[in-house]
């Protein structure tokens, strides 16, 4: 049997959020959690988590995995454990819970929306589409994968003390990727647009965004091109 | 874009520039002073102040206070923005920021003219 103490908070009968312990039988086999999550849901259909895909695309089901964020949808039980016994699982940290596992995740987005994470061209369009090298492309690789879980804005500090001002690293990622992106042509106005003493300059290269991306990207790398690129714009 | 009307220079940008400076002109300051203290001979209080009389040391160690203040103040202003927010504590985050800022601000100010009356008088 595998001990799992669960984040448990349903605001319409809870004064406050509490751990609850409960088992289950995974049959010994080395289940995804994401899997010891459903067999719970069986056990009591109250509890709430958020999930789709259940193969690390949607970026849904984000969550605090004994201490680390992640996937639950792709985090093996043998590597949250790592050795021990008891699976603990809670929401993501730092944004408001709405009920269980299920954060509130406005603020993250607001954050996203924040850095226009869409292609911004003003010249007249192409008959076909606008055509990029694949060098260039290729400067998208390790941006363009982001998926949105918030796993890395979650687990980064200064997003916990600031996250209406600080955009937070998944959102920093995106910034990149459309600074990058040979294509867009508003770079100048971007680049204005986070030169404040929050945006992005409350990262301070914590690095915990890197530690838990389930897609391995690395959102500390980008914040530093956009940093460089704002120093090369501004000297 | 956010508004910032207490920090250093108002741009992220410069406040991270100047601190990044200012952090290489205090440590140039602290080796030099580990050198002085380490391999500078005897200490006497002539010797000490014919070091600091000289005008390449009364460069530095201006350039040093210079930096400390804005060092201290870049990175007093960041902790009083990350603690001391209405977010964290209400109304009263507004009232206890502002007083912390205002008591690091005459304290480097007062680190400032200190250190330049002793150094320059
Ligand atoms: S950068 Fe990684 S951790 Fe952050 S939102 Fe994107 S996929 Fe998730």
């Amino acid at each position: 049997m595998l001990q799992v103490s669960l984040y448990r908070y349903n605001p319409e009968t809870d004064q406050e959020p509490y751990m609850q312990d409960v088992e289950v039988d995974t049959g010994g086999k080395d289940l995804m959690v994401l899997d010891v999550l459903e067999l719970l849901k069986a056990q009591d259909p109250s509890l709430g988590y958020r999930r789709s895909c259940r193969e690390g695309v949607c970026g849904s089901d984000g969550m605090n995995i004994n201490g680390k964020n992640g996937l639950a949808c792709i985090m093996p039980l043998s590597e949250a454990l790592k050795g021990g016994n008891k699976l603990i699982l809670r929401p993501l940290p730092g944004l408001p819970v709405i009920r269980d596992l299920v954060v509130d995740m406005s603020l993250f987005y607001k954050q996203y929306e924040k850095v226009k994470p869409y292609l911004i061209n003003d010249t007249p369009a192409p008959a076909i589409e606008r055509l990029q090298s694949p060098e260039d492309r290729a400067k998208l690789d390790g941006l363009y994968e982001c998926i949105l879980c918030a796993c890395c804005s979650t687990s980064c500090p200064s997003f916990w003390w600031n996250p209406d001002r600080f955009i937070g690293p998944a959102g920093l990622l995106q910034a990149y990727r459309f600074l990058a992106d040979s294509r867009d042509t508003a770079q100048r106005e971007r680049l204005a647009n986070l030169d404040d003493p929050f945006s992005v300059f409350r990262c301070h290269g914590i690095q915990n965004c890197v530690n838990v991306c389930p897609k391995g990207l690395n959102p500390t790398r980008a914040i530093g091109h956009i940093r460089n690129m704002l120093l090369t714009n501004a000297t | 874009m956010v508004k910032a009307v207490t920090s250093f220079g108002r741009s992220g940008l410069s406040d991270w520039l100047v601190q990044r400076v200012s952090g290489v002109i205090m440590l140039a300051f602290a080796l030099v002073m580990v050198c002085k203290l380490g391999f500078g001979g005897e200490l006497t209080y002539e010797s000490w102040k014919a070091f600091f009389d000289g005008i390449c040391m009364q460069v530095l160690t201006t350039a040093t206070l210079l930096s400390l203040v804005a060092h201290g103040w870049i990175g007093m202003w960041a902790i009083s923005t990350d603690y001391f927010t209405e977010r964290l504590m209400g109304t009263k985050g507004t009232v206890i920021r502002l007083a912390f800022q205002a008591v690091c601000a005459v304290v480097l100010f007062t680190y400032l003219i200190w250190g330049l009356r002793i150094l320059w008088s």
